[in-house]
């Protein structure tokens, strides 16, 4: 096990020189950054410039050519597949088209994590209850993911996920292809997780809305959703942004940073 | 792309590399936990029981036309009593495993590449990782077991229906005598042969199920890629179980003596 070598407070992700090329194409060159414990962090840029290959990285389902990577202090990069199993069950990950395992059930699927950790059959039922109510579908138990829709399968990849109440969050676009509503849906799921259970986060994304709406918005428990924080409230979202270009972050900051950035291929890719 | 000898040559090693790992890892799974007991049971069932039914009609025809066959080369001689005995080696030591596991490698190195690549595709084997389960352990070792393990149990299978087809043949075609067929049948067999019969399938079923699933897990490029890893499967799994047949035999005829 290595320890990270920063002295600071310890981080939840930490990206150090991270280079990777698949073939000749340069994928992220030199890339380093830094994610807080309980801050989400939005990774922006156009298709093909990193985004997911960074959170593969980061649960080292991919290895860099160079550089070091730590996740939860540990040094994912010189971990063997071996160790990285036990790391994997602190952090969950929502893939781009939820992966679920089709020919399980939903109720299966979500207590995968559970059923390999043989906890007692009650427990599991309670906790994935408990994990459907969260996303709205403890109705769909019995179903199997393809008698579900594109926005319900994300849910049931974010239920699916935090079963095991993971430190780190890894999304990789939750909302891509689904319609304004869903899309809502799921970033105030997003934000739920973010506000109530401070998990820290990764999140890829194309929709800019969606990042906006993560950094201007908070969950309210009293009324058990997602609102907006109003004028004058010292609240910190603690959501921040990324923009990658040729593998590169060519910015970081929060939402008021982007928005007023000079960068030229930041400002177009914000206009609509 | 121009066409690079070295490329080809770096490709095939490359492959060659990634099934050895993957076979190792497979079976170093066997020895340490967890183990997935359910699924290992799960797997005999769609593999075992689930080949009953060809493994019988392929014992039982391959054992009636070699009867067929070898009677009309027998009767040349006047040796038609050698019927039994023919039919008996012949299904024991070669025909009852090799074709038994053809047929498992058809039905089942089929089904393991195309279940494992659809799940390869669409991102269900890193979701499997993501979540802090291995999936060689979970998917491929419960594979593997199940595989050797009931393959076995089917030659048996095949070669006594193998048999029993000789006879059918042997008492409604030839005339022959059904207690003279069977004790012939019986009494030629020896220990090394029986030994030789019973380790070949062992051996198959290791090479079916590392075979299809090292070409599920390999699998690129959605469902023409999964399409492509399943007749790839099936190809290379029967092509290497009737080498290293040859390859076996060889050896044990060296090693259990002349036969």
């Amino acid at each position: 096990m290595s320890e990270a070598n920063h002295k600071d407070a310890p981080k939840a992700v930490v990206f150090e020189n991270v280079s990777l090329r698949f073939d000749e194409q340069v994928v992220l060159d030199d890339l380093s950054f830094e994610l807080e414990h309980g801050a989400t962090k939005v990774l922006l840029g156009v298709a093909g410039s990193g985004k997911t290959t960074i959170l593969k990285l980061a649960l080292g389902l991919l290895r860099p050519d160079s550089g070091r990577i730590f996740v939860l202090e540990h040094e994912v990069t010189a971990m063997r597949e071996k160790d990285l199993f036990e790391l994997r069950r602190r952090i969950g990950m929502v893939f781009q088209e939820s992966a679920l395992f089709d020919s399980q059930s939903v109720e299966n699927n979500v207590a995968f994590r559970l059923l390999e950790e043989k906890v007692p059959e009650a427990e599991i039922q309670k906790r994935v209850t408990e994990a459907l109510r969260f996303v709205e579908l403890e109705h769909t138990l019995k179903l199997f993911p393809s008698e579900l829709s594109g926005g319900m399968r994300r849910r049931v990849a974010i239920a699916r996920a935090i079963i095991s109440n993971p430190e780190v969050m890894l999304y990789d676009s939750p909302t891509a292809g689904l319609d304004p509503v869903t899309s809502t849906t799921i970033v105030e799921l997003l934000v739920k997780q973010r506000d109530v259970y401070k998990t820290s986060a990764l999140l890829v994304t194309h929709r800019l809305q969606d990042a906006f709406t993560m950094a201007t918005h908070y969950f309210s428990r009293e009324q058990n959703k997602m609102l907006p924080v109003p004028h004058g409230w010292d609240w910190d979202s603690k959501t921040s942004f990324m923009v990658l270009k040729d593998g590169k972050a060519i910015f970081e900051g929060d939402a008021a940073a982007i928005a007023n950035s000079d960068s030229e291929y930041i400002r177009e890719y914000l206009s609509p | 792309m121009a066409f690079s000898l070295t490329e080809y040559a770096k490709g095939n090693v490359l492959a060659v590399q990634e099934y050895s790992t993957l076979s190792w890892k497979a079976v170093a799974a066997l020895f340490s936990q967890p183990r997935y007991l359910g699924d290992i049971l799960q797997q005999m069932d769609i593999i075992g029981v689930g080949s009953l039914q060809i493994v019988v009609f392929t014992g039982f025809f391959t054992g009636a036309v070699l009867a067929l066959q070898s009677a009309n080369s027998l009767g040349r001689f006047g040796a038609l009593s050698f019927t039994g005995q023919l039919v008996s080696m012949s299904m024991v030591r070669e025909l009852g495993p090799v074709l038994t596991s053809l047929m498992v490698a058809g039905r089942n190195a089929s089904g393991m590449a195309s279940e494992l690549g659809s799940m390869q595709v669409t991102e269900q084997i890193d979701a499997m990782r993501a979540l802090g389960t291995d999936p060689i352990r979970k998917l491929i070792t419960p594979r593997l077991t199940a595989t050797m393990f009931m393959l076995f149990f089917l030659t048996i299978l095949s070669d006594l229906v193998g048999l029993t087809g000789g006879s059918a043949i042997a008492l409604l075609l030839l005339r022959l005598d059904l207690n003279e067929y069977w004790t012939s049948a019986w009494q030629t067999l020896r220990y090394a042969d029986v030994f030789m019969g019973l380790i070949k399938p062992v051996l198959f079923g290791f090479i079916i199920a590392t075979v299809g699933c090292y070409y599920g897990m390999s699998a690129k490029g959605g469902t023409q890629g999964v399409g492509r890893a399943t007749t790839q499967a099936v190809v290379v799994a029967s092509v290497f179980i009737l080498a290293i047949d040859l390859f076996v035999t060889r050896l044990l005829m060296v090693l259990l003596g002349p036969l």
